[in-house]
Parts: C-alpha cells; structure tokens; sequence
C-alpha cells in the first residue's frame, strides 16, 4: 500500500476508495465482478449474490452494484440521500469461521482502525421480502454510524441455504465521506487529485440527481411501467417455464438466469410506480408478493441447472 | 465440593436478549444437575456481547447410588412372565430376587443398584444438550457445517467452550464433550480490539479476573454500574445532570464488553426542537443519553455516548465521529418538526379518509368521528366543554400524520399537544391529544382533566365496543388489538376520577348512534361487553387486594351487566370490606350465614322456598319480634342509604341487625313442633337474608 500515489489512497478519493476494496477482497479469494447490467434495488439482487448463495458449491465474490432507490430521490438537495448510489457487495459461501476478523481488516484496508474508532456490530435481523430472504447478523456501526450489514443468509428465494453464505453490504458514499471527513456526498472527491484536476462526486452525479428525482416522483411514465411490470412477470414465468427439462437422472432447468433478470427488472418497475405514489397500501403488498413469487421460482429453477445443484 | 464454569464464547449477541439467555443457562443446568441428583449450593450466570457465562459451586463429586426394587410376577407365573422379569431386571436368575408376601400372595422383587456416577461425566452429557436444545428467540446456522442438516444452530456463530470442573484446591479438569465440532476446553479470548488473545483459565474466580485483565467486564449489572456512574459524574462536572433511562442503560451495558463513557455536544440552535423528539433522536438512533440543565430541567446541546474501547486519543476521534452522526440526524428531525409545524392539524384529517383502521371497523375517519360523538355525549357526564371536547376529539389523533411521529411512533399525542399549541388551541384541547391515549398500562397515570377523560373514554369504548361488534375478543394469551388494557383502562380512568357512567348505556347509545344498531340486536354483544368489564374488574381490584368473593357479593346485587355505574359498585367493596372487619359484620356474616344454612336445609326437606312474608300473629317469643322489627327498620334504613349512595350509613344500619339475629339464635328454636310457627319462622329467617341483600349478596362472601 505504501507505493499508492497519494491520489489513489482511500481516505483521498472515492474511486481510490473502492479499488482498495477490491484489492482486499480480491486477495481473500474472491472473485472481483463488475456491477450487473441492470436496475436494482440494492447489491443482493445480483445473482452473483441472490443465485449464488444458493446450493452447495463454494463462491466467493465481491463487488460494486449501483443501486436504485427511486423514492430516496432529493433532487440533490439532501447531503446524503440519493436516488442512485452504490453498494460494495461481498459474498462468501460457505461463510468463513473468520469473517467478522476479515471485514474488520477490510475497514484497516480503507483507513478505518479499530483501535482508535468504535466499532460495533449491533443486531439487525435481515429479511427482504421481494426476495423471500432472511439472515441474521448485524448493522457494523463506526462512531456511532451504521456503515456495513453483515448477515449470514439463511435462506433466499424461499429456498434454505445450505450452506450459508456471509454476505457484507458497504455504503461506499457514507464511508468514504466518513474517511474524508465531508458532511455532503456531493463534496466527495472522485478522482483524488486537487486543484483544477479535482473531480467531486457532485460533478459527476448531481445533475443525474436532479434528473432522477424530477423523472421518478413526476414524470415517469405510470402507465407504461404498470404494462412494463406485467411484460417482466409473464416473460419470467414464461421462460421459467420452458426452461425445464428432463435430465438423466433428475429435473435440470436451462433458464434459470434470463427469468430471474425479468424479476429483477419487475422489482424495480415496482419500486418506480412506488416511488410515483400510484400503489396503495394493500396493493403494495400483492405487488411484492408477486415479485417474490418470481424469485422463489427462480431460485427453485437455479438450483436444478449445472451451477446450482449439489454434484 | 467441586464448581462448575461453563463458558460460550460467540459473535455478537443482540443486546436485548443477553439477560434472558443467563437466565436460561442458569435454570437449564442447574435444573439438569437436580434431576440427575447433583444437588448444588449455588449458581450465577452472566452475558456479555460475545458470551454467556455460568458457575455453579458446590456440586457433589459423584451422583448418590440409586436402589430401587421392582416388584415381579407372583411365584408361579407363566414362565414367559418370569423371563420377561428377569430380562427388564438384569438378574441372572430367580435365585437373585427376594419374595415379598402381601394380600394377594407371593411376589418376586428385584433389587437394582444403580451406583452414582461421577458429576463430571453426567455433566459432560448434560451440557451439548442444553446447547443444542437452547431457547433463543431466533437462531441460525453459519459455515461449512451448514451444509448438512443437523448442524448445530446458535444465536450467532458460536466459537469456542470453555467447561470446566474440580475443587478450588486443585487443577480443574475439563468436562470433555464437543458440539458440531467445537470441543470443550479451557481457553477463551480476551476484548475483540483491546486483547483479542487466547486466555487459558480454570475456574471462575480467575476466569473473572482474567477477563478483566483482558478488558472484559463479565458481570452486566458491574457495566450499567460503570455507566451510570461515569454518566453521572461527566454531566455533573459541567453542573448538568444526566437524563437517567434504565431502558437505554440495559440496551447499551449489552453492547460493551469495557464501557468507555464520553461527552459530545452539537448545535445549540437544535435545541429548539422539544426535548422529546431531540431525546428520542439521540437515544433510539444513537443510543446515547441526553442530558439536563437542573436548574431550568430543559436539555443541553450535550450527549453521553458509551464506547467499548479506550482509544489512545483518549477517544477524541470517537466523540467527534458520534458528534457527526448526530448532526444530521438532528438536523433531520427539526427540518421534520418545522415541516409538521406548515400545517395545521384539521388540515390534515382528510387523509384519514384513506387509511383503513381495520377492514371491518371502517377508516381512522370514521372512526375519529364516532369517538367524536361519544365523546360529546360523555362530556356533561364529567363537567367537560361540550365544544370543547369534540373539538379535542376531533385533532387528537392527527398527529399520527406528521413527520416526526412517523419517524418516532413512541412521540405520538405528545407531538399533538405541542403541535395544538403552537397553532393556538384552548390548552385542554391540546393536552387531550396526548392525555387521551392514557393510561398505556397498570402503571402509567391516568388523565384527569375532564376533556382529556371525556376524549380518552371515548376512544377506549370506541374501541371495545367496535371489536365486540366484529367479535374480535381477546382469548387466551391472544389480545391483538389490547383491549383487555383498553377496558383496565377505562376502570381506572373512572375509578381514579371518581367519575359516574354507566358502561352500559354508553355502549348502547355508541352502538346505535355510530353503528347503527338497534338494542334487541346487540342486547347480547353488550352483556357479553359487560361481563369482560366485570372481570377485568375483579383483576383490577385484586391487584389492589381487595376481596374477589365481596366483589362477587356485590355485582349479585346490582352489575355492570344490569346497568350499574361502576363508582358505587367499586365504593360499596370497599364498604363492605371495612364492615366485615368489624365485630358487627363479622358476626352479622355469621349469623346471615346461619340463616342461610338452616333455610337451605328446610327447603330441600320441603321442597318449597319460604319467601312469603312472616304473619305478626304467630310470633310467640319476644326474640321473633324484635328481630322483626330490627329487619324492617335496617331494610329501610339501608335501602335509603344505597339509594343515596352512602355505604357506611348503610353498613351501619345493617350492624343494627347482628344482636337481634343473635338474640334469635340463642333463644329461638327454628324447627318449632307446631308446622305453622316453624314455617313463619323460616319465612323470618328469609328476611335476615332479604335485608342483607340491600348491600350484598352475603351468602357469596368466603368464611
């Protein structure tokens, strides 16, 4: 670490900040993934996390998700709620006897020393239930501020997890303003580099915020997302159901990953037309009951096809 | 004798479930260790974040011999009997058995030995299963173990088992056995920052010491201690004081192994959002205290945060990270104050239109507008501003829709009150919104201005009377919708005002003025209504040690369920009560009691009852006479008492009767030779038992 430029440590810019991330976990093992290709709600919902957490075979991967949440829009005007911002997502399956050990290291990594700072892990129970997940474990405070979950899943899409994964969510905006000591998201410095060569996390997202918000709580279109959720959610069942077989020996399914992306986008056309303010309270329930439908049948799918099952 | 120390050393145990857990672990072993004849002097369990701790001392080395006898099949049975016999046994042959003769012949007897085994290994098989069987509200499984089914689940991932167990003069031993793997033994670690090594103890007095020396203070109640203290002493060195909260201080003694207590501060100008919603912000989401300038009792720009390490920047960093925690959130909660404070509460009450109150019971809307109207009709009832009190009824419940009680539920009707005054409403209109929801449990005071006790009743009966109607009745254990606090609730609202309604009415006029019943149809409901109110007033009089069987006396005479107001049922108790604490009542009791008996007895015998009234002319002893005369001057006497509501003249009326029915007693013989004067005497004593009954009903009341 001590051959970093200045411009790439983490306590000096956000990109610095996430590559050492990367590198720490890259260096436990696991496999560094770029962000997938479409919009969710937060990094569980890649199914480097959401499938992969399911059936017997290791996996160990990290990486960075841009995560949606339309209703958290402020049109940039709040310093530290967004719309868009992004999670650092590590999975480990089965969880390590030592994972509390390397996430705290993984805090040393970015400038976090746990012999100066209070580092808590404080009880949060997880359950998601557009997903049909839960996992116990907890909300990692430092100083007083929440800035990791950690949870040892339990089960996913309805499914039990056998083994358990470990799964570590990383705020990285609230982190990293915390180690460059700002108190608005958008005075983060990106790149590290000072003076006319500095670029600030508001140079690159405030505008987008702005857009966002104004299209998320006024002008997205309800009518076509209300079409757009049904299109998702007959496609998903309509590829889950030609996706299975009948192999040598047991069930197989050969779809599994395409259906689970039109849940994945049913979930975020949900969150839009929440975000609208078109959904009443006992609708908000059925939709997310239908998006959790979508994923335990996915996740039944995943685990009859090659990567999911047991040997 | 030799001691136990069994530890469990984990990840982060959820603070709030710490102390059951000690618990727990304390009863099960202990529990085990009887059962299996260990009987030990004494035990002590302890939590902290990452491990439940146990020692018990004084346990036997070896469980006593057990000699139990079985007795077998007569001489001469069946063979296969005697085979069966000697199988379940163990003898090799009859030779072994002794022969026991009784009533019924001769019998075989089988005398087992079962020798006592040493403590250590009953405990090494005590112990994985009270481990494997351990009642945390929710537990899971973690690593590759969990895989297979069967694995071992546990609050969070356990890692390491200390057990050991022997005399204070030796070196213990350690109870062997293994759980999914992990294998009992004799180390354990020290504070995850401060001194995380490995720590090798062997019994619980240098376990303790050792863990302090290793920066971890097992003994919860000694970390609330620390903290209380130190929090204490911080604020007072600043000539403040700190805002104690037992809550808080067992939540926060749960998340520390080594309790550092700090002060932060932030912005005075947060300091004009009300106490409350800055200490609700603080606490729930900081779990820090706050603290007060005792001389004007408002609170300072001053936090007490509790650290679990000792930082070599003396904690510099952690206070000015705390510091910029709370900023924010402050900063949240006053933009959600002055927000709420844009609109006046009436303006929010259309929204309520949307918000269902239960799917059978229509929408808070409707709902606000028949507590309205209840609580309109109670008002003259109890000296409230008829105005008034609907207008309170009214905004009560709007600040169910503001900012901050959405974002502290536990603010609500507070907020109300502060948010009625700040748009310039009559002070009892305003108070009504926070007074109304009381009292929230046997506890919590009870409101007492009229307009928050009309507001508050209404809502309550509101309540009751709405889930009776959709018959939604608590049973068992089962009370969703807390309406066994509700109807607690309206009895001591009542009681503790000295208030005079009738329930009964009340729920008559709601019913069919809300709800648009007619009486013959809910006649039923409203029994049924009645009935729940008197039992709940029997707990509730118990829990003040009066008398179940003088409440039964009572109720027998004049109930809830036929249309008493509750005041002077509750007085006439406590009348009666004093009364038979006197010789009078005692012996009145006796002699009604007597009375009873005899005439219980005679109208068996004839088969008839004898309620008709005396005839004068067959009185032949003076004793009859003036017993009869007492009787028709107490009955008169006392009815005008009860009817004026005054249960000490009556009571003292009825003491007039006790010589007269004792004078009867000892002179008079009921079962008169003549049928005619023993039936007139019957009918004389009829009336000992009438005439009581104007203040209770005594034949119910015990001894």
């Amino acid at each position: 670490m001590d051959a970093l430029p200045d411009h790439m440590r983490p306590e000096r810019s956000f990109q610095g900040f996430i590559l050492a991330l990367q590198r720490f976990w890259a260096e436990q093992g696991c496999v560094i993934l770029q962000p997938y290709d479409m919009e969710m709600g937060a990094g569980t919902f890649h199914p480097a996390t959401t499938l992969r957490a399911l059936g017997p075979k290791p996996w160990n991967a990290a990486y960075v998700q841009p995560s949606r949440r339309p209703k958290d829009g402020r049109y940039g005007e709040n310093p530290n709620r967004l719309q868009h911002y992004y999670q650092f997502q590590v999975i480990m399956k089965p969880s390590p006897p030592n994972l509390q050990e390397l996430y705290l290291k993984s805090l040393a990594a970015i400038g976090i020393d746990s012999a100066v700072h209070d580092i808590r892990f404080v009880e949060d129970d997880w359950e998601s239930p557009t997903l049909g997940a839960w996992g116990l474990g907890w909300e990692c405070w430092c100083d007083g501020m929440e800035v990791s979950q950690f949870t040892y899943f339990q089960q996913v899409a309805g499914v039990e997890c056998a083994p358990v994964a470990g799964e570590l969510t990383y705020g990285l905006e609230r982190l990293a303003m915390y180690v460059q000591g700002v108190d608005r998201v958008y005075d983060l410095n990106f790149n590290g580099r000072e003076g006319a060569e500095k670029v600030t996390y508001g140079d690159v997202f405030l505008q987008a915020e702005q857009e966002y918000s104004r299209h998320n709580f006024e002008y997205a279109d309800t009518a076509m997302l209300f079409e757009q959720f049904k299109m998702a959610e007959e496609a998903c069942r309509k590829y889950l159901a030609a996706g299975w077989r009948e192999g040598s020996n047991h069930k197989e399914h050969l779809m599994a990953l395409p259906a689970y992306d039109q849940c994945i986008k049913a979930s975020h056309v949900f969150n839009l037309l929440d975000a609208r303010g078109v959904i009443s309270v006992t609708e908000r329930q059925s939709y997310i009951g239908r998006v959790r439908d979508l994923a335990k049948a996915c996740g039944e799918a995943w685990i009859h096809t090659e990567t999911g099952r047991a040997v | 004798m030799p001691d136990l120390l069994l530890e469990l050393f984990s990840e982060e145990i959820p603070a709030r479930m710490q102390a059951k857990a000690a618990d727990d672990l304390r009863r099960m072993v202990t529990d085990k260790l009887v059962a299996e004849g260990l009987v030990y002097e004494g035990a002590k369990a302890f939590a902290t974040p990452r491990r439940l701790a146990l020692t018990v001392h004084g346990i036997p080395a070896r469980q006593p011999d057990l000699k139990t006898e079985r007795r077998g099949p007569k001489i001469g049975a069946p063979d296969a009997a005697v085979q069966g016999f000697l199988k379940a046994t163990g003898l090799k042959s009859l030779d072994e058995a002794k022969i026991q003769k009784d009533a019924k012949g001769d019998f075989y007897i089988a005398l087992i030995e079962k020798p006592g085994r040493a403590a250590i290994d009953v405990i090494a098989e005590i112990l994985p299963v009270i481990i494997r069987t351990f009642p945390w509200p929710k537990s899971m499984r973690w690593g590759a173990r969990s895989a297979k089914s069967g694995s071992l689940t546990w609050v969070r991932p356990l890692h390491a088992i200390t057990a050991t167990f022997g005399l204070e003069t030796e070196e213990p031993d350690i109870v062997k056995f293994s759980v999914d793997g992990i294998e009992a033994g004799q180390t354990t670690y020290g504070h995850r920052f401060m001194a995380p090594g490995a720590i090798s103890v062997r019994r619980f007095e240098d376990y303790e010491a050792k863990l302090k020396a290793a920066k971890v203070i097992l003994d919860p109640q000694a970390r609330k201690d620390i903290i209380l203290e130190d929090a204490k002493e911080l604020a007072f060195a600043q000539g403040l004081e700190l805002v104690e909260d037992q809550v808080l201080l067992d939540e926060v003694s749960g998340l520390v192994e080594w309790p550092v207590v700090m002060m932060g501060s932030f912005e005075k100008e947060f300091l004009s959002i009300p106490d409350e919603v800055i200490r609700a912000t603080i606490r729930n989401n900081q779990k820090c205290f706050v603290v007060k300038d005792p001389k004007t009792g408002k609170l300072t720009n001053k936090f007490v945060l509790t650290a679990n390490i000792e930082a070599p920047d003396g904690g510099k960093t952690i206070v000015a990270g705390n510091e910029r925690v709370i900023r924010p959130r402050l900063s949240d909660a006053k933009f959600f104050y002055e927000t709420d404070l844009k609109t006046r509460l009436e303006d929010r009450l259309p929204k309520f239109e949307q918000i269902v109150f239960h799917e059978k019971l229509g929408t808070q809307a409707e709902r606000i507008k028949r507590i309205e109207r209840l609580a309109a009709e109670i008002a003259p009832l109890v000296g409230a501003d008829v105005e008034k009190t609907r207008r309170a009824a009214r905004l009560a419940k709007a600040d169910l829709l503001t900012e901050v009680v959405g974002e502290f539920p536990e603010l609500q009707g507070l907020m109300g009150k502060y948010y009625a005054l700040a748009q310039g409403e009559d002070a009892s209109v305003a108070a009504a919104s926070e007074e109304h929801w009381k009292p929230q449990g046997p506890t919590d005071r009870v409101p007492t201005d009229p307009l928050s006790v009309a507001v508050a009743l209404a809502d309550k009966l509101d309540t009751l009377a709405g889930f009776w109607l959709i018959d939604e009745k608590p049973t068992g254990s089962k009370d969703p919708f807390a309406l066994r606090r509700a109807a607690l609730g309206v009895i001591r609202i009542v009681l503790e005002n000295r208030t005079r309604i009738g329930f009964r009415n009340l729920v008559e006029f709601h019913l069919k003025n809300s709800f648009g019943k007619d009486y013959l149809d809910v006649a039923d409901i409203i029994d049924h209504l009645m009935i729940f109110f008197e039992e709940r007033l029997k707990v509730q009089l118990r829990d003040q040690k009066a008398r179940h069987d003088l409440v039964d006396a009572v109720l027998a005479t004049g109930s809830l369920l036929q249309g008493h107001p509750l005041m002077p049922i509750v007085d006439r108790v406590d009348a009666l009560g004093r009364f038979l604490d006197t010789d009078d009542g005692k012996n009145l009791l006796a002699g009604t009691k007597r009375a009873s008996n005899i005439l219980t007895i005679e109208e068996k015998k004839d088969k008839r009852e004898f309620d008709h009234e005396p005839d004068a002319a067959l009185y032949k002893l003076d004793e009859e006479k003036t017993l009869a005369k007492a009787i028709d001057q107490v009955k008169a006497e006392a009815s005008a008492a009860v009817a004026k509501e005054d249960f000490a003249a009556a009571m003292s009326a009825m003491a007039k009767l006790r010589p007269a029915v004792d004078a009867f007693f000892d002179k008079v013989k009921v079962n008169d030779g003549d049928p005619k004067v023993r039936e007139n005497r019957l009918k004389l004593l009829n009336e000992i038992r009438a005439a009581t009954r104007a203040v209770a009903d005594f034949s119910r009341i015990e001894g």
